[in-house]
């Protein structure tokens, strides 16, 4: 293949590179480098005692392991859509494609306040599990919720693509070979998902991890209980501690990029085996 | 022997699941999607309409809910545009042309996706803020960004900056360079060039991405919650307004403005839906 550089046919790539350039520079990558330089001004001892705090730590742990759980619902659930959308037919499956992106479309602070509606107590589906001692609204379970909805697109979305593209021909052969249907999706089928399934998990990880619209109505947010990190920044701001703001900020940026970047390593790896 | 062949009489073991299966994972699936993804809209219109159209139209004419509407119009108004032409030069130079440093510049783009919206909002307390680099200097100069239209416009660009350049930059990837290269060969400019061949091709790209690049402005609440400071009609943008009407408890006029940013949604799910349709490819994701 011929490598086309900057010496191609056509014009425009000084002038549109600069404009990219200068307006990503500018925009994103000067914000977020200052974002990484200002915890320093505590001191290195500093930073520590602004994250080791009980509080933080119960946010940090509150925010990664609601995302991480309701990422691990939405792996089901997304299958099951996810199936059902490429290899079923049924009425309304049009309008069932466009409702899967709802989550995508519809602003945080309308989920949010629209679930808390529904998981209220009072709510219609919060009436029907209070009899059953089941508390949504206002605890970490209202967290969960919240994420599980705006995840679940992440993974649907990442697997139809490889669903599609799944050759129906291992199946069949499969089937030929005497393998009932059930043992043709666990051994056949389900393999060949799992990146796509890892790819998908870490989609809707990395959304849950910083989400704030659609979760602070519900989650009640008490101190150490129903508190989620991104939270904790906004309070931190509102004292004018920049300086602990900043530093809960880069532990959260931190900690979320070596995991996706684990999550690319065991897909990559995964990948190079199934091919 | 069995037979092995399903001509025989025994048929073989079957390819998809049986029928009655097959039903119940449908029922399945249209019950999640209805629970967890219907019914959140549904109740935005049942609870703003809980007691009548009357209560809607006073919510709406609220002084308070106007300007919340107006700035939200005049940020998105200033921060698309921006993005679009940004979006439209990084298209340009990575979906046309080869160079060190491409992966890392779409990844860089990429970026505002995976930062949470608090941080999108915090980096520029921590630039223009009382107590940011920049916030005392401003404050001699009677400057003001935080708290006022000017951190609520950077907050929503930096949120909405990859929109645009990630929608069109795999299309121009995948349309190639001929019809360009052949419209230079016949002595084109470089602007007649993007006028008359680049972006009636990307036309409905471009539609798409600037669509969800203003649905995404309209609607983003952590990145403008943290720079706006919340004064009443005066800093809320629609999202903010919500919040501050429902912790009030004032659930009609909340949900009122709720529906409002739902039916802008609803509007882009379905433009989606049309343009997927015209360009006859399914099955995309909404980011």
């Amino acid at each position: 293949m011929r490598l086309r550089t900057s010496r191609s046919a056509l014009p425009g790539f000084a002038l549109t590179l600069g404009i990219t350039l200068a307006w990503l520079s500018l925009i994103v990558v000067l914000p977020l480098a200052l974002l990484v330089l200002r915890p320093w001004t505590l001191g290195v001892a500093g930073v520590w005692h602004s994250i080791a705090e009980p509080r933080v730590l119960a946010a940090l742990r509150l925010s990664f392991g609601a995302a991480v759980l309701a990422a691990a619902v939405n792996v089901p659930f997304g299958l099951l859509v996810a199936w059902v959308m490429v290899r079923y037919r049924f009425p309304g499956r049009n309008l069932a494609d466009s409702l899967i992106d709802m989550p995508l479309a519809l602003p945080t602070a309308v989920a949010g306040i629209a679930l808390t509606a529904l998981f209220a107590p009072k709510g219609w589906i919060g009436m029907l599990l209070t009899p059953l001692g089941i508390k949504v609204a206002y605890t970490p379970l209202g967290i969960l919720v919240a994420l599980v909805f705006v995840g679940l697109p992440f993974v649907v979305r990442t697997l139809e693509p490889v669903l599609m593209d799944l050759p129906l021909e291992a199946e069949e052969v499969a089937a030929t070979l005497g393998a009932t249907r059930a043992q043709t999706l666990r051994r056949v089928v389900l393999p060949a998902l799992m990146p796509a399934l890892l790819a998908g998990f870490a989609a809707a990880l990395a959304r849950g991890i910083g989400e704030y619209g659609s979760v602070i109505f519900i989650a009640g947010n008490m101190p150490m209980i129903s508190e989620i990190a991104p939270l904790l920044i906004v309070i931190r701001l509102e004292q004018l501690d920049y300086a602990g703001a900043a530093a809960l900020a880069l532990v959260m940026l931190l900690a979320s990029f070596a995991i996706l970047l684990l999550l690319n390593l065991l897909q990559w790896r995964m990948g190079r085996r199934a091919s | 022997m069995t037979p092995v062949s399903g001509i025989a009489g025994a048929p073989l073991a079957p390819t998809t699941e049986r029928p009655a299966i097959q039903a119940g994972l449908i029922v399945l699936t249209i019950l999640l999607l209805v629970v967890l993804l219907l019914l959140p809209l549904v109740v935005v219109f049942v609870e703003a309409f809980a007691h009548g159209l009357g209560a809607v139209v006073g919510a709406l004419v609220e002084p308070e809910a106007i300007a919340a509407i107006e700035l939200t119009l005049v940020v998105a108004a200033v921060s698309v545009p921006l993005n679009t032409v940004c979006g439209l030069a990084a298209a340009w130079c990575i979906g046309r042309f080869r160079f060190p440093g491409r992966r890392l510049l779409i990844t860089l783009i990429e970026l505002p996706f995976s930062v949470s919206p608090v941080i999108s909002g915090l980096v520029w307390v921590l630039l223009f803020g009382a107590n940011g680099w920049l916030g005392p200097m401003l404050d001699r100069a009677g400057v003001r960004i935080i708290f006022a239209l000017p951190g609520l416009i950077l907050a929503t660009v930096f949120v909405t900056f990859p929109f645009v350049a990630r929608t069109l930059i795999p299309l121009m990837q995948e349309q190639g360079a001929a019809e360009e290269e052949a419209a230079i060969t016949l002595g084109a400019t470089g602007w007649q060039i993007f006028r008359r061949v680049t972006l009636p091709n990307i036309r409905w790209g471009l539609l798409y991405g600037v669509l969800l690049c203003n649905a995404r402005a309209m609607g983003e609440f952590g990145a403008v919650a943290v720079v706006s400071g919340h004064v009443r009609g005066q800093t809320m943008t629609m999202p903010l307004q919500i919040e501050a009407l429902f912790n009030d408890y004032d659930w009609v006029g909340a949900f009122t403005i709720a529906g409002l940013l739902s039916l802008l949604a609803l509007v882009t799910l379905a433009v989606k839906a049309t343009l997927e349709w015209r360009i006859g490819r399914r099955g995309g994701a909404l980011l």
